[in-house]
């Protein structure tokens, strides 16, 4: 048995006939083709599939696909224009906020997120932000300073 | 320095791919008619498989195939290599079992293969892989150290008796008995260091694929080092010539070591590619990556250091029995030998080292190289250890490390255990490390920590590793079954752009813009002018990957000479050109020019030359404009630096936090500084990991692995870790062009110590002399009260 669903995804609308079973980021990496979301777990911790529906981030391997039926997907394919990347994109490469690149959307995609419900986040507030985001190679060090960096280039 | 030169610190080349989504790992890929592979797995650590019925699955929707180990064996599909034979003190060989791709008789670890489902969705692959019936006997399994040296204990082979696989040595045994005759103290202590998951972000993952047009075969692979899988699963496994199998590892997400390994789900996806002539993809999902990733260090260590009455060292005595897990992974026996002992001389002038190991087979997954390998745990030794000794001789901490240094005017220094080091300056990057850490503040840091109620602690570490291995002779008397050197192609295109081969191997470390850097730096060519190629066996002559914090020091060197024979062969173009003696051209920013004069010409126009030869020195001369080099190293190189780390505990909830931590690390020359400040970044991270919260459990009974997933296991977060001070002093490497040494493992082998050795001088007023790693609230706190109740009872 299949079931249709339809949402926007990075401003185009799609229409798909998947399992009932099937998860938002199947949905986006197998029949979209939208690889830049990454799955790092099976239990809904590390992050690195974190995109925003209806603007907010949520973890893309823990919802159905039939739940984000009739929504705003965003993913990190979705925030460049172009060859210019978003202020938070841009952070990210000036500070040396990524290494092996694989948690990276999902740190993108979340931060962005806690931008927008706070501007102006202290160290400590990004990195309890940060909770559900898990990275091996940085340390957190420099993606710490490129979201505080990328917050402020935000707000301006 | 030029602005894109070498010691620039150069913003990566590879970013703009990864942060817009368009990375292209593995699990990425996708193959026209590709199939999906779920490995049916073990859910005992022992036991006799009676039967393995498949018929169910193969009769479920969408499954194309399943493959049981009897499959393989009838297609002569041979085992999994190791790649390292340590031979023990007595001249034996080391037990080395057979490791089958998917086991037929009898289940060694829980997670071990047994088959694979095949079909045409990876849910159809997963639901059938249910309806496989194995019949099992269970056993009951030894799933530690202890239990299998126990008299009686389980046999986990039945050719390695008592469970050991080799007992190996090093050093002089009588001197150093001697020397504890002698001495005025001696320090000892008794310590483990725990197992470790590595945990890349990115689980691993393959796809095997078939051209039965050409009869050729591609593995697609989340590897650190594709050439390695391809000799050991071409050669070894399924015997296919090199020249038929391509082996590609294209972006990769994180490896920390547990990506060198060739694992048996590749030769499977493969072999079956073949055999059903459509492609077949695998990826891991976590709780496999858990239980079938190899794991990391699980050593148990008594230690001894002897000193005289003025707290010089005068001998080290080491007994360590190491986990090798059920098999030996591709470089498991050589971690706790040649990576290990061999670093146990540290940055000091100890005269006498001998060092006892017993490798020791065991119900658990293949143990293996994990960030350091090794030298984290003879790092962790012998700085706890030099602490005890600071202890017991009342000696300053800081005071008797800088008494047994190797002073700087003594390189090239030969340790007692086999290494030469070349350079190094510790007393330097300790003093540095000690000003940055602000070391002479600290108690009134404490008192003020003190007030808030909180017990605050300080640690050092000042410790050497070993990378960039190594000489090939050398590793191959020791039992590697490789060569451990390097290759670089350069190619100089017409128009002087260049591409660049490297054997090297980029899962993070950022070698798309380093590499750019030394092209930029010797041949004076853009940045955006070069492209490094990487991870391809169909493009890259031959590479052995990267481990060992290797890439640049035996990498980088291949390519540095790789450019010399460019720019030779250049200059002899240069010279016809302007009708000027070879000898007398010089080269420059990207520019020959005649000596005296101000005749010149550019690379570009060099290479053009080269490539439409009309006015040519042809009889001379090739055309084209295309070197290659190998490097074979002549040492190891060796890093070295201190750590301080200052850490807060809650007494009332055992609750440890890093409020600082300061590395100063001696990495040799540096090419990007951000990019080794974000190594060292990393590697921090995972030594607090491994000191506070990280820790593999398995159930002792059942052999059940208790931290199976991120829920159990332990990862540093954002919030557990602090920002570092991160610096570095520099002294060159005295045997490669470039001076460097190596930086990715450092902060995961520097960092562990000064973390426990702060914890416990935090709480050392309360009478606590050691704690465990992981130092958890839970070990904190009982530490805190078996120390009070022991001090009321007094
Ligand atoms: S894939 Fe790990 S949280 Fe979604
Ligand atoms: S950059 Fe590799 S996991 Fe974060």
């Amino acid at each position: 048995m299949t079931i249709t669903v339809n949402m926007t995804v990075n401003g185009k609308d799609v229409s798909a006939e998947v399992e009932p079973r099937t998860l938002l980021v199947q949905l986006l990496r197998e029949n979209l083709g939208l690889t830049g979301t990454h799955v790092g777990c099976d239990t809904s911790q590390c992050g690195a599939c974190v995109v925003h529906v209806d603007g907010e981030s949520v973890k893309s391997c823990t919802l159905l696909a039939a739940q984000c039926d009739g929504g705003q997907v965003t993913t990190i394919e979705g925030l460049a224009d172009g060859d210019t990347l978003h202020p938070m994109q841009e952070a990210f490469r000036e500070h040396h906020g990524l290494q092996c690149g694989f948690c990276t959307p999902g740190m993108v995609m979340s931060a962005i997120d806690l931008v927008n419900r706070n501007g102006a986040p202290s160290e400590t507030e990004i990195r309890e932000w940060l909770e559900g985001n898990i990275c091996r190679c940085t340390g957190y060090h420099n993606i710490v300073k490129a979201i505080d960096a990328g917050a402020k280039s935000m707000g301006g | 320095m030029t602005e894109f030169g070498i010691g620039a610190a150069v913003k990566r080349k590879e970013d703009f791919r990864f942060l817009t989504g368009r990375g292209t790992y593995t699990d990425d890929i996708n193959r026209p008619g590709q199939l999906y592979a779920w490995i049916v797995r073990s859910p005992h650590a022992s036991a006799d498989i009676r039967s393995v019925d498949t018929d169910a699955a193969k009769n479920a929707p969408g499954v194309v195939a399943v493959f049981t180990g009897a499959d393989l064996a009838a297609d002569g599909v041979g085992g999994v290599p190791c790649g390292w034979q340590v031979t023990d003190k007595h001249g034996e060989p080391m037990k080395e079992p057979p490791h089958p791709a998917l086991v037929a008789d009898r289940v060694r670890h829980v997670g071990d293969q047994i088959a694979v489902v095949i079909a045409e969705s990876k849910d159809q692959a997963r639901d059938a892989a249910e309806l496989v019936e194995v019949d099992y006997a269970e056993l009951s399994p030894a799933t530690s150290i202890a239990d299998a040296l126990k008299d009686g204990a389980p046999q986990v082979w039945d050719e390695a008796p008592g469970n050991i696989c080799y007992d190996w040595e090093l050093g002089d045994q009588a001197a150093v008995e001697a020397a504890f005759g002698q001495a005025a103290h001696v320090a000892s202590i008794d310590i483990t260091n725990n197992r470790l998951i590595p945990n890349a972000i990115e689980p691993r993952a393959a796809i095997g694929d078939y051209d039965p047009a050409s009869g050729d075969y591609t593995l697609y692979t989340t590897s650190q080092n594709p050439h390695v899988i391809r000799l050991l699963m071409g050669a070894f496994v399924l015997s296919i010539p090199e020249h038929k199998l391509r082996v590609y590892a294209p972006d990769v997400g994180g490896g920390f070591g547990s990506k060198i390994y060739h694992y048996a789900e590749e030769a499977i996806v493969t072999w079956a590619a073949g055999k059903l002539q459509r492609p077949v993809k695998w990826t891991a999902e976590r709780s496999e990556s858990f239980m079938s990733d190899a794991h990391g260090r699980d050593h148990v260590t008594h230690a001894e250091l002897a000193l005289d009455g003025d707290g010089k060292f005068l001998a080290l005595r080491v007994h360590t029995d190491a986990n090798m897990g059920a098999y030996l992974s591709t470089f498991a026996p050589s971690i706790p030998t040649y990576l290990y002992a061999l670093l146990l001389a540290g940055t000091y002038t100890t005269p006498q080292i001998y060092c006892n190991v017993r490798a020791v087979f065991t119900n658990t997954v293949p143990v293996d190289a994990y960030r350091g390998a090794g030298r984290p745990e003879a790092t962790y030794l012998l700085e706890r250890l030099v602490d005890v000794a600071a202890r017991v001789t009342g000696i300053d901490r800081v005071e008797i490390r800088r008494r047994n240094f190797i002073p700087k005017d003594a390189f090239p220094y030969q340790t007692p255990v086999v290494v030469q080091y070349d350079s190094g300056d510790y007393q330097a990057t300790l003093d540095t490390a000690l000003r940055h850490a602000e070391w002479d503040g600290f108690e009134f840091r404490r008192q003020e920590a003190a007030e808030r109620g909180k017990l605050r602690g300080i640690g050092i570490s000042t410790y050497l590793e070993a990378c960039g291995i190594a000489p090939s002779a050398v590793v191959g008397s020791v039992g590697a079954r490789a060569g451990l050197y390097e290759s670089a192609n350069v190619r100089v295109h017409p128009t002087g752009s260049v591409t660049v081969f490297t054997g090297s191997h980029s899962h993070g470390q950022g070698h798309e813009t380093t590499f750019s850097q030394l092209v930029a730096d010797q041949l004076g060519v853009p940045l955006e002018s070069v492209e490094i190629v990487h991870g391809d066996t169909a493009k890259v002559p031959f590479g052995m990957g990267t481990y060992g914090s290797r890439s640049l020091a035996v990498g980088g060197t291949a390519l540095i000479k790789a450019m010399d024979k460019i720019i030779a062969k250049g200059k002899k173009i240069a010279a016809h050109l302007m009708e000027a003696s070879e000898a007398d051209i010089e080269f420059k920013d990207g520019a020959f020019t005649v000596s005296g004069t101000d005749k010149s010409t550019t690379l570009a126009e060099v290479a053009l030359t080269a490539y439409v030869p009309h006015n040519y020195p042809i009889e001379e001369l090739e055309p084209g404009l295309e070197e290659q080099a190998f490097y074979d190293p002549t040492n190891f190189t060796f890093p070295g630096g201190c750590h301080v780390c200052e850490v807060e505990v809650d007494p009332d909830t055992g609750v440890v936090e890093v409020v600082n931590f300061t590395a100063v690390d001696d990495v040799g020359r540096v090419i990007n500084p951000m990019i080794v400040e974000g190594q060292v970044h990393g590697g921090v991270a995972q030594g607090i990991g491994q000191a506070l919260l990280e820790s593999c459990a398995y159930d002792q009974e059942s052999g059940q692995l208790l931290t199976g997933s991120y829920m159990d296991y332990t990862m540093p977060r954002a919030d557990n870790v602090p920002s570092f001070h991160v610096s570095h002093e520099m002294t060159l490497c005295t045997h490669n062009p470039l001076g460097v040494k190596g930086v990715g493992e450092v902060g995961a082998i520097g960092s562990p110590p000064a973390v426990i050795n702060a914890v416990v001088h935090a709480l050392e007023p309360l009478g606590v002399t050691d704690i465990a790693m992981p130092a958890t609230p839970q070990r904190v706190w009982q530490a805190i009260q078996a120390a009070q109740t022991q001090a009321a009872a007094e």
